[in-house]
């Protein structure tokens, strides 16, 4: 039996402007092919982004203004939560997902993505769970929030948000398990569908928790708040699954990006893709932490020596293993760079540098969960965080550009996107790189007034800059994005590329594949090439 | 010259509902693993203290393992579809099928008669909003197997004899549900 809706919906032809626009409409809002549903959800999560980086300069505005108040101060604790929430569910997540969604069908030579209309409703109970989120905030809701009702409107946007996450985690995760052309065996499937898999499974085994914690959550505080504390303990129930490493698993696609494009910018085949597997593999170690229920794994090394070893082996496991994936993926990229002629593209260019500043964030937040640097409490975990988020956006711009012909139909010119991902390196380090400082400081995390050090303000007027030119990053990827040159159907491979989407015509067509494709190796297109290396799978 | 065959049939997806039920029944367990993970802590945290939990409320125990014996054998009777379906035994396939749906319908029966038997207002202790909230949400995922004993049922009968791969992935799922209420009934109706 197959689940594959590959029906090929004639087009609704509209009365006029207005009719061809609701045609269009309705075509995308009911849309089963993943292309679509992919880059609604890629979109929403890069305008999200923007959005977020541009409450992340308020809220820096508020901190470098030292004593002066700029936002209402009775929704400061509202306004951090949003920015935190919607950077990983609202940004993050779907920017990452909608890749996935929107590429890994056609890289394994599928039709379609498995249940396709279950990833659709996916994408409406993500965004009806996040409306109802932003909603709650508004009202004086979520985590220490004052209206009751808007706090469990919060949790219960939760409950509808993660359903459509884990819905659309189990929909990539069967595409890759059971979508796969003949001969294309899991040790040829490529990179990003790998990572896409790792992320999916990671998702299954975390965000389940999390709906129960919200179940409990929602059910108590509706109820005289016996179990937990009020509103309160909703950030130490939750507090785990919004923050790393639960976030590495979470950006995992974008890790994935990159050790998708390394091989295609330099022209050759990976030498050691098992290494690659393993160390995407290892970054899905983190959705193991959340399961913990741990926030923070911290290691107190002028404490008593019998506590070190425990400690040091779940810092290790939970925080060290995904840091030594990132790092292996991105050390590979050497190995695939020697002796190849350097083709520096904007994908290469935006994915290193997306997973360099994811792993910045990855060491950070090892250092954080020293208890002797006195680091927990403070902006250091919250840089961390936007390092990791602003890294993994980075990548994800990178893979959409790369993309982008079979997405859109669009080429994006190179000399328009190269400028920024200079101009996101600069944003990142900006929007992160002076909280790690400032919380050496001591400048306490989700607190709108510092009175503390002096001289922290220059720090935050850092990070307000930071954020500004990342909200700028997003919106002007966003304008290349759109306004790339049209590409010929039949210019079907404009990178080189290795892998079997590159087979189709530019857009690709609703059901991809008119023929299942035979594979016979890991570069299926890389074989068609008089100049091809031998096969190494 | 190289001569080649024409391309073979295109092979059929591997069995995407399969899959997609063990994904689906490994976030069932997650998910009741975590809620029974932060019961026990509380528990934990009750019983320290010196209190019993619960405090006031006498569990009927009977009803809580005969709701163990029938959502076992509920998998033997899912099983048994399979061995039907497969074998194009449409006649016993549904009787299989329709004995799981009374099965299931009896469990949350059993259910509602624990609920009734204890009488513990919701907002009264904390026992009571951790048993209603862990307990409730075996029911519902009780109820969305039965969903899918439905759809199983309709599909198998109505003419699809060889698409038997639906029965067996609700047979799966129902594996998992039950070994997802065994937890819960080893916490909370054994342990306590």
């Amino acid at each position: 039996m197959t689940t594959i809706d590959s029906t090929t919906r004639p087009a609704v032809l509209g009365d006029g402007a207005i009719g061809s626009f609701s045609a269009a409409v309705a075509d995308w809002a009911t849309s089963t092919d993943h292309k679509k549903i992919g880059r609604l959800f890629a979109g929403c999560g890069l305008v999200s982004l923007a959005g977020y980086a541009v409450l992340g300069l308020l809220l820096a505005l508020e901190r470098a203004a030292a004593s002066e108040t700029v936002l209402p101060e009775n929704s400061l604790v509202q306004l951090f939560q949003a920015h935190r929430i919607g950077m990983i569910f609202d940004g993050l997540l779907p920017l990452t997902l909608g890749l996935a969604i929107a590429v890994v069908p056609m890289q394994l030579g599928a039709r379609s993505i498995a249940f396709a209309r279950l990833a659709l409703t996916s994408f409406y109970l993500w965004l009806g769970g996040i409306v109802l989120i932003g909603i709650s905030l508004i009202g004086n809701g979520g985590i220490n929030g004052g209206n009751a009702q808007m706090v469990d409107l919060f949790l219960a946007g939760h409950g509808l948000m993660l359903l459509g996450l884990i819905a659309a985690a189990v929909s990539v995760a069967t595409t890759v398990l059971t979508t796969r052309a003949p001969g294309m065996t899991m040790r040829r499937i490529p990179f990003l569908s790998w990572a896409a898999l790792v992320q999916a499974l990671g998702m299954l085994i975390a965000l389940p928790v999390m709906f129960g914690m919200v179940v409990y959550l929602f059910i108590d505080l509706r109820n005289a708040s016996l179990v937990f504390s009020g509103p309160d303990a909703i950030g130490d129930e939750l507090g785990a699954f919004l923050t790393q490493p639960l976030t590495f698993v979470f950006a995992l696609t974008a890790i994935g990006v990159l050790a998708e494009v390394a091989p295609v910018a330099f022209g050759r085949r990976h030498p050691l893709r098992q290494v690659v597997f393993a160390g995407l593999a290892l970054v899905g170690v983190g959705a193991f932490a959340s399961v913990a229920l741990r926030s923070t794994f911290s290691v107190d090394f002028g404490g008593a020596s019998e506590d070190i070893v425990p400690d040091l082996v779940l810092l290790g496991v939970f925080l060290g293993l995904p840091l030594l994936g990132a790092l292996i993926v991105l050390l590979l990229v050497g190995a695939v760079a020697r002796g190849a002629k350097p083709r520096l593209t904007s994908p290469l260019i935006f994915s290193t540098l997306g997973t360099l500043m994811i792993l910045v964030g990855m060491l950070g937040t090892v250092l954080h969960s020293v208890a002797d640097l006195e680091l927990v409490g403070t902006v250091f975990e919250e840089a961390a965080l936007v390092y990791v988020v602003y890294g993994a956006l980075l990548a994800g711009i990178g893979g959409l550009i790369h993309w982008s012909p079979k997405l859109s139909g669009r080429i994006v010119a190179e000399r328009k996107v190269l400028p920024l991902a200079g101009l996101g390196l600069i944003a990142t380090v900006l929007a992160s790189f002076p909280h790690y400082i400032a919380g050496f400081l001591g400048q306490p995390a989700a607190a709108g007034v510092y009175s503390g050090v002096d001289g922290a303000g220059i720090w935050n007027t850092a990070v307000l800059a930071g954020h500004g030119l990342m909200a700028l990053t997003v919106l002007a990827s966003i304008v290349a994005m759109v306004t790339g040159e049209r590409a010929e159907p039949s210019q079907t491979n404009h990178w080189c590329a290795h892998t079997l989407e590159w087979t189709l015509p530019s857009p690709a067509p609703a059901d991809n594949f008119a023929a299942l494709p035979t594979v016979t190796s890991a570069e299926p297109e890389l074989d068609q090439t008089p100049m091809s290396e031998g096969s190494n799978s | 010259m190289t001569v080649a065959l024409p391309a073979g049939p295109a092979p059929a997806p591997r069995r995407q509902i399969f899959v997609g039920t063990t994904l689906a029944g490994v976030g069932i367990v997650m998910l009741i693993g975590g809620m029974s993970t932060l019961w026990l802590r509380v528990r934990d945290g009750v019983v320290s203290a010196g209190e019993r939990f619960p405090v006031d409320y006498i569990i009927p125990e009977v009803a809580t393992n005969v709701m163990l014996m029938t959502i076992g054998a509920l998998c033997l009777f899912a099983q048994w579809a399979v061995y039907s379906a497969r074998r194009g035994d449409r006649a016993h396939t549904g009787l299989a099928l329709g004995v799981v749906l009374v099965m299931g319908i009896a469990f949350i029966n059993a259910q509602a008669f624990v609920y009734s038997q204890m009488g513990m207002p919701l907002a009264e202790t904390s026992y009571a909003t951790l048993f209603y909230a862990l307990t409730g949400t075996m029911t519902a995922i009780v109820i969305g197997g039965l969903v899918l004993t439905v759809v199983a049922a309709f599909r198998s009968l109505g003419g699809r004899d060889r698409d038997f791969e639906i029965v067996s992935a609700h047979a799966l799922l129902w594996y998992f549900i039950a070994a997802a209420y065994a937890v819960v009934w080893f916490v909370v109706y054994v342990t306590k």
